[in-house]
């Protein structure tokens, strides 16, 4: 089943880059559309099974791959009125490789998911990287030039770092006598690795992996990919692909629990996600560009979730929880950005203002994203968030707990502020927007998809079915 | 006889430290191509007779000469100046570079591990590190692709060492080579060189916050 999709998957994008045909152009990412939502579907239905003998449908790759489910829809929805609206140099070949290198960067991040082999999950990062350096370059100005040219860069050492750090895992495995990089394999011989190499593999992987998690020290890449890319794309960046990061380092993090070193990368961990937590609050106070600011927050929600992980116990479930909720979350920020890119032509926060005045629906979008990644208490983060200094609370992490808590109230302050400034006030640079009778007027169904995930959200922190608590708990389980 | 090419490996790092030219660079490169054929013949009597050709093939024909000669074939249609422009003066690189491969070395002979060939593990360490600080001390952006080709130099050792348990392994490298040489070479740099005249880094500054 995997390699049909894959096969159709790249059957589609190559039809989509030669084809020129707008309706035929749309029927494929239509199509498309439908076989991501099967291959979803199927992937639940038969969890836990090893397929191919590389990929395996545990628990957690399932969450990830149904929480991605769910918002390629709105997610594809968005680009298709972004080609079509607010793109006015789009050719009919830029359209195609968009949307081609977009349907290869969702399945990109889905196999990364459900990658069972390291070495898989690898190459699908590196795939994830590709496409996703395609979607950048969209705009093919020399801004986008040089956040591409940023991102492929920094991607390229991160994927080298973690070929080391596979290397010397594989030294590791030397003493055991296994040669079989599966994770399966690993967390099954985790007590026979050898300590120290085990340890250097951790912390190159870690290090290369924090390229696509959106941590110290290689977050910066993710912040100029998604301040450039299209806003369809930076939903995409900011809540599927950074998982691909946090599902490949939970897996990692499983084979080194099984192990006395549990406790020495915890702390590694912890002591990156704090410091990331750090950053994104530094530049969140201070920072003028809202696209931008919605990366932060991305940085700002990794590192807790991250934190969480690191803390143990409770947290487990708790980090877990706060990613599959912030993958609904994040992206109505980033797919309202567009409509509002669309009335004031500038993401810089002097520009804009009043935005109630011109968007309704948008701007109660806004303020409900804004409640939802500050994480206050009608909203879905809100639960994942109690739990995660729930646990670092019976974790003994006092200390910790009270830099975060201060930290926090920096970033929904610096958050606010930007958010309120938009919403509610007139604009610095000219009071009102000149052309006041020439602002496009937005359909209010544009935000409908934004809605749904916000109340989907609110509904599944508060109230959520039973199957999702067991996959969750059941992930839990390859910590030790 | 690869303890030879290893350390011949090493001095090329300090060469590369103090060199001014481009051009210099790229013979370099051409010759670290050359050590790793060299060392990946001698060090892989376990593998497939295939698989080794396969590897041979890949660095005299990516590593000595595919690379080297693209990043000429740049140089020359962007017209890029022929000097390295370091931030440090060649004093201090070498400085630096030598003292990255002492702390490798003391590094390694505190590791205690029987199955480690510590040639190997001290070469590649120094070679990614001397990669590392390439990237940080010149300003050109062909200077950073060119760090970055020596990172995978490095990375190529290190897999050699664990090349004959695990083949699956170099050939993910492998891949790592073709996945830097093509894509960021033959598509984005030429890209970069159609948007801007000066391939310089100061253009490429102006993304932050």
């Amino acid at each position: 089943m995997i390699w049909m999709f894959l096969a159709a998957t790249f059957a589609i994008s190559t039809a989509l880059v030669i084809n020129k045909n707008r309706g035929v152009n749309y029927a494929l990412v239509l199509l498309y559309q439908c076989l991501f939502l099967g291959f979803g579907v199927y992937q639940y239905f038969y969890i836990n099974t090893i397929q191919h003998g590389v990929f395996k449908s545990d628990p957690l790759a399932v969450l990830m791959l149904l929480a991605l489910c769910f918002i390629s829809v709105p997610v594809l929805f968005h680009a298709y009125r972004y080609i079509d609206k607010d793109d006015s140099e789009a050719t009919p070949h830029t359209r195609g490789v968009f949307f081609a290198a977009l349907i290869l960067l969702i399945t990109a991040c889905s196999m990364a998911y459900l990658s069972d082999h390291l070495a898989v999950t690898w190459i699908f990062i590196e795939i994830t990287t590709l496409s996703a350096s395609v979607l950048i370059y969209h705009h093919r100005s020399i801004r986008a030039l040089e956040g591409t040219w940023k991102y492929v860069f920094i991607c390229a050492i991160s994927i080298t770092f973690i070929y080391v750090g596979i290397l010397f895992l594989s030294l590791s495995l030397k003493e055991a006598g296994v040669q079989d990089i599966s994770f399966t394999s690993l967390m099954k011989n985790a007590g026979k690795l050898d300590p120290f190499w085990l340890k250097l593999s951790f912390l190159f992987i870690y290090t290369g992996l924090t390229a696509k998690l959106g941590l110290v020290p290689m977050y910066t890449a993710g912040i100029d990919a998604k301040d450039k890319a299209p806003g369809p794309v930076g939903a995409i960046l900011a809540s599927a692909l950074m998982n691909v990061g946090f599902v490949s380092l939970y897996r990692v993090y499983a084979v080194i629990s099984g192990t006395p070193s549990m406790s020495w990368a915890g702390t590694i961990m912890m002591i990156a996600a704090i410091l990331s937590v750090f950053v994104a609050t530094v530049y969140m106070t201070r920072i003028k560009n809202i696209k931008r600011m919605f990366a932060y927050s991305g940085i700002e929600h990794m590192g807790i979730a991250v934190l969480a992980l690191a803390a143990g116990g409770i947290g487990v479930y708790a980090a877990i929880l706060h990613i599959f909720l912030h993958t609904l979350v994040k992206p109505v920020l980033f797919l309202q950005y567009n409509q509002i890119y669309r009335i004031y032509q500038s993401k810089s926060i002097y520009d804009l203002g009043n935005y109630f005045r011109y968007n309704r629906a948008g701007a109660i979008v806004i303020l409900l994203g804004f409640i939802s990644v500050a994480a206050m208490p009608p909203s879905a983060l809100f639960v994942s968030e109690f739990m995660v200094f729930q646990s670092l609370f019976s974790g003994g992490h006092l200390l910790i707990m009270a830099v975060l808590l201060i930290l926090l109230t920096f970033i929904i302050w610096g958050l606010g502020v930007n958010i309120f400034k938009l919403l509610f006030t007139p604009r610095i640079s000219e009071g009102l927007l000149k052309e006041e009778i020439n602002v496009p007027k937005i359909n209010p169904w544009e935000s409908l998809p934004q809605y749904v995930l916000i109340i989907a959200s609110v509904y599944l922190a508060y109230n959520p079915p039973a199957k999702l608590v067991w996959m969750i708990q059941e992930a839990v389980k390859l910590i030790q | 006889m690869i303890d030879i090419l290893l350390i011949s490996m090493a001095i090329t790092l300090l060469y590369m430290s103090i060199a001014n030219r481009l051009q210099t660079y790229l013979s370099i490169l051409v010759f670290q191509g050359f050590i790793l054929f060299g060392a990946s013949y001698l060090s892989l009597p376990d593998i497939s007779t295939f698989n080794l050709l396969f590897i041979m093939l890949e660095t005299i024909v990516f590593k000595a000469i595919a690379v080297p000669w693209i990043i000429r074939y740049i140089i020359k249609r962007n017209k890029i100046t022929r000097i390295a422009e370091p931030y440090l003066s060649n004093f201090a690189s070498l400085l630096i570079v030598t003292s990255i491969i002492v702390v490798t070395i003391v590094l390694s002979n505190s590791i205690q591990d029987r199955n480690l060939d510590r040639t190997f593990f001290v070469v590649a360490l120094s070679t990614l590190f001397t990669g590392l600080y390439l990237i940080v001390s010149r300003k050109k952006i062909i200077t950073h692709i060119i760090g970055y080709i020596v990172i995978e130099n490095g990375v190529f050792v290190l897999s050699l060492a664990v090349g004959n348990e695990m083949p699956l392994l170099l050939n993910l490298g492998i891949m790592l080579d073709i996945f830097a040489s093509i894509f960021i070479l033959g598509v984005f740099f030429n890209k970069i060189g159609d948007v801007l005249k000066d391939p310089d880094v100061n253009v490429l500054q102006n993304l932050k916050d």
